[in-house]
């Protein structure tokens, strides 16, 4: 057992999520080249790195959206086969899209119950009747949910169609969505891309307090330096599909390869 | 500020999740109800039955099904005729082969079997989405009306190549056959309508409906979430058949008595229903009701116009009749693309404010 206390306090676990080698090619563009690194419980950990850089392929490997052609994934220990992507949330793996992907034909609430759809096994004759088990476990599931909204203040929308909301909430409610499902492991893509200061400063404050209150463990994609620097405990710099750094904020960010990669080398 | 939810306070969930959440709703909700099942029943007449309200009944049955296929889940099907052919076949070959069992265990099983030959037809959209499933389902609705009619099993043998319902009873009242009153015909009809409408309900608003819906908005996104989507796809086909189903066992067995799978399955069939929904609003259950109340309505109320009151001929009045509702459906779909459901949600809308304009 490893334990150990964050600067201010938090508990950082065992190693979660392992990635080993993992090398991702599409045709013969090789998107990620043998890259490992992993996930501790209760960290956020975040991937940082200039476009094109292979991050957004890395979480989608991690969600089981892209198969990579070697390297192999270790969850909570046990190794990871090839999976759909429905079968890598039911781990416990949740995320939100750089992009935001609502559900825009439905309210706000029932965005964020589709979140807990893993956790609602009614057979169908129960809720075609809505009697015993389906209308009990609407009951408990959306109490959790609305545990949900109080902690991320969306109480005054929860009945608004999602397609009316502006940006910056609809990320929020994507978070939510991604809460709902109390997921071992977040993937946050870019959750404060397209967002002016105030509204950056809110995710960030949600981002702490869901890693701090529920514990979650959150694995990140930002390219707002200031808000990686200040989060995360970890941090994998990647350039051109390969790792040029990995370690905390501080260690990162003195790291010749990583400062070339993002300023560029002085040429004499 | 007649129709106001101000002051209507929810104190638990359950209360919340509820399908009339605003008081007067669910008031004017009973009182349709008792008037449907109590007064109308008493005053029908077989003209009103046969023209007007068993009609009715039965599309708007068969629209809920497409609805939840098309307007919930987001799969676009052209084969509604010809699943309503498999839920009249079966209903017959049921009626036939097992006449000591009640007639309303024949319905069921018809939607049953009407289910099954769904999800086999729905397998293609795990594949294909849009127009090209529609493709897809169209093929189903070419085949199965083709099955129907060259294998003389299904229509057992007959020199006419028709099915007849024989008459079969419940408690003592003939409900098919041709000893059926209007009134029993219209009551085994608005039974179905109302139960299937109810749960349709549920399944739309439980998690199966969240299903459904996240795959209709985003199909990438519903995955990541953790819906499987084959099985999301293929319940969304089973359940919409098994209402297409049942449609289409009563359309055969309580309305026309007997048909013919060309003629009472083709894909006007498909279309009438599709245009049904497209009219009354994809993703309603009320829209579903509204959509086939406005294309079975129309027809007669513009019949009666024409030729009744104004003493037009017969074969003019008709062909003006498909003009004029073929003006109206071009009319409201410009008016209004999510058809007559948002337009009585608007209204309630502005009712809540009137007579007051902010």
């Amino acid at each position: 057992m490893t334990e150990e206390l964050t600067p201010d306090g938090r508990r950082i676990g065992d190693v979660l999520m392992d990635l080993k080698n993992i090398t991702l090619r599409f045709g013969g563009v090789t998107a990620i080249k043998d890259i490992s690194f992993n996930i501790r419980e209760g960290e956020i950990r975040a991937i940082i790195g200039p476009n094109g850089a292979g991050k957004s392929s890395m979480l989608n490997v991690i969600s089981g959206f892209y198969v990579p052609q070697e390297g192999e994934i270790r969850f909570r220990g046990e190794r990871r086969g090839p999976m759909r992507p429905y079968e890598v949330a039911r781990l416990g793996i949740a995320r939100t899209f750089q992009n935001i992907a609502l559900f825009d034909g439905m309210s706000v609430l029932d965005n964020i119950m589709t979140g807990r759809l893993n956790m609602m096994k009614a057979p169908i004759w129960s809720q075609a009747l809505w009697w015993g088990r389906a209308e009990r476990e609407e009951v408990e599931n959306r109490e959790q949910v609305e545990k949900i909204i109080d902690f991320l203040e969306i109480q005054n929308i929860r009945k608004t169609p999602v397609g009316r909301l502006p940006y910056g909430l609809k990320k929020r409610v994507e978070l939510a969505r991604a809460l709902a499902a109390e997921p071992k492991i977040l993937l946050l893509d870019e959750p404060m891309a397209g967002m002016n200061v105030e509204e950056k400063e809110d995710m960030c404050r949600f981002i702490l307090d869901v890693n701090d209150e529920f514990g979650t463990t959150i694995a990140l994609i930002e390219h707002d330096m200031g808000v990686v620097m200040d989060l995360s405990d970890r941090v994998v710099v990647m350039d051109y599909g390969r790792k040029i750094g990995d370690g905390t904020p501080d260690e990162v960010r003195n790291n010749p390869e990583v400062i070339s990669a993002y300023l560029g080398v002085a040429h004499e | 500020m007649l129709y106001r939810e101000a002051g209507d306070f929810k104190t638990s969930y359950r209360d919340d999740g509820q399908t009339f959440p605003i008081r007067l709703d669910r008031w004017g909700y009973y009182a349709i109800l008792a008037v449907a099942f109590l007064v109308v029943p008493l005053v029908i007449d077989s003209y009103w039955a046969n023209a007007v309200l068993v009609p009715f009944l039965i599309y708007a049955i068969a629209a809920i099904g497409l609805n939840i296929l098309t307007g919930y889940a987001g799969q676009v099907s052209l084969g509604t005729g010809g699943f309503m052919a498999v839920g009249a076949y079966a209903v017959y070959k049921l009626m036939i082969a097992l006449p000591a069992v009640p007639i309303i265990i024949h319905i069921l099983l018809a939607g049953a079997i009407t289910a099954v030959v769904g999800v086999l037809f729905g397998l293609p959209s795990l594949r294909i989405k849009g127009f090209y499933l529609a493709v897809a389902t169209l093929a189903a609705q070419f085949f199965l009306v083709w099955l129907f009619n060259k294998v003389p099993w299904f229509y057992n043998y007959s020199a006419s190549g028709q099915i007849n319902a024989p008459e079969r009873t419940i408690l003592g009242w003939a409900v098919t056959g041709p000893a059926t009153t209007a009134s029993a015909k219209y009551l085994i009809c608005l039974v179905f309508a109302v139960v299937l409408a109810w749960v349709a309900r549920n399944l739309t608003r439980g998690s199966v409906g969240r299903k459904w819906m996240a795959i209709r908005d985003m199909d990438i996104a519903a995955e990541i979430i953790g819906v499987n989507p084959l099985t999301a796809k293929l319940s969304a086909f089973a359940v919409s058949s098994f209402f297409v189903g049942i449609a289409g066992a009563l359309l055969f067995a309580v309305y026309l008595g007997a048909a013919e799978a060309t003629e009472a399955f083709g894909i006007n069939k498909s279309f009438l229903v599709l245009f049904m929904i497209i009219i009354g609003g994809l993703g309603s259950i009320f829209g579903s009701f509204a959509g086939a109340a406005f294309l079975v309505l129309l027809p007669v109320f513009l019949k009666n116009l024409l030729v009744v009151q104004l003493g037009w001929p017969t074969d003019l009045a008709a062909h003006l009749e498909l003009m004029i509702v073929g003006a109206l459906i071009v009319f409201f779909l410009i008016v209004e693309p999510h058809g007559l459901a948002r337009l009585w949600q608007l209204a309630k809308e502005k009712l809540r404010l009137w007579p007051f304009p902010h």
